[in-house]
């Protein structure tokens, strides 16, 4: 993959080598509340586009979730996934850019430089998980929402992609504490607003590459797959899988 | 030069039967011309436009105009103008984007490949088909500019040096896009200027006013010495050759663009070759069709016969016989494949929403290749006029399908969508092909059509010689 971004000069975490932030969904505990997405929107300063251009394709979610219906009616099963980036080490975004507008960060994050996004989309076709989004227009933020923009997060001007960071202004900010402080990152220490808001704890957040982690422990579970795994994407989201959730 | 050839005479003619004389008439009949009529036949219609003309100017002017507005009025409000969304994240413009790399394709084939394999019934055609590609690709370059969402920023993508030592990704498909199509431009631009010179010079020693300081300029003062002919004929030998490789690199790279993705159904290593084959396909039968009318408007029967028709019909029959077969050595290989994707895109073709475009595309291409094998069917210019505009109404919407229809699907039904393109979308396609038509209008006005000096070499290639009692055309080997 991008290999010159390798030699970008990101701050390497002390001691333990390099951290791999991901992230375990449990769709067993999932409810499809969308309190998540809310959560992201308020977070990122992720534009609401209205009715009618999400009618037509053009929605902005930096996490969605997928409601799929299985059974005919009056037998009828909801399933609920909640889909975000899945911050894939092989990712197929990657290479395809032409500016390297998308990038792999050391830490694993699928990082997406909005001032190098020059609009192609092809990264946006070129993900099965179709998580990434474009600003068809340019983003509005009507009263009162420009009042609780996040000042952390930088807005975004049209034409360009955006998707999940696994919002790592947060990530930023912890490390740097705890590096002012001396010390490591806590296991949970850091959360992205999804994995905070939710109700249920379906989403849990933290680092792979750390065996002790809930996050690695969760990811052991005999549950546990990866989306479209045959692919060879090899992503940092891990589900779990869910049993029967009725509604 | 002329004097040398022994040309037959009213008598020689009279000897022959009937049908070899219609034969020897048509290979023999510029053989009799003298210089200054094939001159005064080419130069004529280039200085003379009527009303028609301007009219047709007017009108392709205004659809660029407006073209124009609409791509404006995109750039200004945001790429939501158009109708792409997710899923379909591209859509009719990389569609007429293959289209156009695709029509771009036969100029240089007809020329290049042509001129190598000494090909003689090239001679009046070249020129026509050079100015092809060179206008076809200048259509395809706006849209990799139109599709951005950011067209300000478009030199990003430019590799050069920078204090901030950022480079484009060379692993991008569409960096090797750009290189190609630039690439193309330049390449097949020199070449159907190389092949003007001489003409340019002509040009210039029969005219007066604007059209003189023009041909003047662009004539670089050739005189024809021996010299200047050598050093022309062995720059045509190395661009012929060297061309030949990049436009068969340009199309595999346009289908790189989608096979190297994940997306079922692109990812195909079918695709380069594929593109090629459709690509050579449509070019040729836009060739062709072009050739036509430029015949009729511009009083080239003379140049452009019957067995040029002929010719370039056969091109056109093999050449979509070759897309047939890799269209079905493709699919079927998908079918066997059951991949669900894959087989549900399958079925939107063959039975779902898309299958009015899915039937279009196979009539339109099948049906010119049954046809086209009939030699009458070949020579006659309105049959072939409606075959090859039915070649590309069927590759126009093969690209449709390809990249519109296949994006409709992929492995998350959730995420599945649908596509229809706005006014703006339709508005910059109207615009690229009046731009198209537009440019090869005025450039038939200013440079002659016909490249008059390949037609007075290939002039010497046909006599009728007498070989004892025996009346026999000869044909020269002509380097």
């Amino acid at each position: 993959m991008a290999k010159a971004a390798k030699t970008s000069v990101e701050e390497t975490p002390p001691e333990e080598g390099v951290r791999r932030w991901g992230m375990v969904i449990d769709l067993d505990r999932c409810t499809g509340c969308q309190a998540c997405v809310v959560a992201c929107h308020a977070e990122n300063n992720v534009p609401v586009v209205g009715e009618e251009e999400s009618a037509r394709g053009r929605s902005m979610h930096w996490i969605r979730v997928e409601r799929y219906w299985e059974g005919e009616y009056p037998n009828v099963k909801a399933r609920f996934m909640p889909l975000l980036c899945q911050q894939c080490t092989q990712a197929p975004c990657e290479p395809v850019c032409p500016v390297f507008a998308t990038y792999h960060t050391p830490e694993g994050l699928n990082a997406q430089v909005y001032n190098r996004c020059i609009g192609v989309r092809y990264c946006a076709n070129n993900c099965p998980y179709k998580v990434r989004t474009f600003n068809w227009f340019r983003p509005q933020f009507p009263e009162p929402l420009d009042q609780q923009l996040n000042p952390d997060v930088t807005t975004r001007s049209r034409g360009i992609i955006e998707k999940c960071t696994f919002c790592v202004q947060r990530i930023r900010r912890v490390e740097l504490d705890a590096g002012a402080e001396g010390r490591d990152v806590h296991d949970g220490e850091i959360q992205p607003a999804c994995a905070q808001s939710c109700p249920s704890s379906a989403l849990v957040f933290g680092d792979l590459n750390d065996p002790d982690s809930r996050v690695s422990q969760l990811a052991r579970s005999r549950r546990a797959f990866r989306l479209l795994d045959f692919l060879g994407t090899d992503p940092a989201v891990i589900y779990l899988k869910g049993g029967e959730t009725n509604v | 030069m002329s004097d040398q050839t022994p040309i037959a005479g009213e008598e020689e003619m009279a000897e022959l039967s009937p049908d070899l004389r219609d034969e020897y008439e048509g290979r023999l009949l510029l053989a009799q011309r003298k210089d200054w009529e094939i001159n005064e036949a080419v130069l004529r219609p280039m200085m003379e436009t009527g009303p028609r003309f301007w009219i047709a100017v007017a009108v392709l002017g205004a659809i660029v105009a407006w073209g124009l507005y609409a791509w404006g009025y995109m750039v200004y409000y945001g790429l939501g103008a158009a109708g792409i969304n997710r899923p379909v994240y591209w859509g009719l413009f990389i569609a007429t984007f293959v289209f156009w790399v695709g029509i771009s394709h036969a100029g240089t084939m007809i020329s290049a490949v042509l001129r190598l394999l000494k090909a003689d019934w090239r001679r009046p055609i070249t020129r026509g088909a050079e100015a092809m590609t060179a206008f076809a690709l200048m259509m395809a370059g706006l849209y990799p500019l139109i599709h951005l969402g950011r067209v300000w920023k478009f030199y990003w993508m430019i590799p050069y040096p920078n204090n901030r030592f950022m480079w484009p990704n060379f692993q991008s498909p569409l960096m090797w896009d750009m290189v190609a199509i630039f690439t193309y431009l330049i390449g097949s631009s020199l070449y159907l200027y190389l092949a003007l010179i001489p003409d340019l010079a002509m040009a210039r020693d029969h005219t007066k006013g604007w059209r003189y300081k023009l041909y003047r300029t662009f004539a670089l003062g050739w005189r024809g010495t021996e010299g200047e002919w050598h050093k022309l004929h062995r720059a045509l030998g190395i661009f012929s050759v060297v061309i030949i490789p990049v436009f068969l690199s340009v199309h595999s790279i346009v289908s790189w663009d989608f096979a190297v993705t994940i997306q079922p159904r692109w990812h195909s290593s079918i695709f380069a070759p594929y593109f090629v084959m459709g690509a050579v396909y449509s070019g040729l039968a836009a060739l062709a069709t072009i050739l036509v009318v430029v015949r009729s408007g511009m009083r080239l029967q003379e140049f452009l016969r019957a067995e040029h028709f002929d010719a370039l019909g056969k091109l056109v029959m093999v050449a979509g016989m070759g897309w047939i077969y890799l269209w079905f050595a493709g699919f079927i290989v998908e079918w066997y494949g059951k991949d669900p994707v894959i087989m549900e895109l399958i079925h939107d073709e063959i039975s779902g929403k898309l299958a009015p475009f899915f039937w279009l595309q196979m009539v339109a291409n099948v049906l010119p290749v049954i046809l086209l094998a009939f030699r009458k069917i070949r020579t006659n210019t309105k049959m072939l006029l409606a075959l090859t505009l039915l070649v590309n109404v069927g590759m126009f919407t093969e690209r449709v399908l390809i990249v519109v229809g296949n994006l409709q699907r992929n492995y998350l039904p959730f995420d599945w969508g649908s596509y229809r393109p706005t006014w703006v979308e339709v508005s910059i396609v109207a615009m690229t092909f009046a731009g198209f038509i537009l440019l090869y209008l005025l450039f038939s006005r200013i440079v002659p059509y016909v490249p008059v000096w390949e037609i007075k070499e290939g002039r010497l290639r046909y006599s009728l010689r007498r070989i004892g009692r025996l009346l026999v055309p000869t044909a020269a080997e002509i380097e």
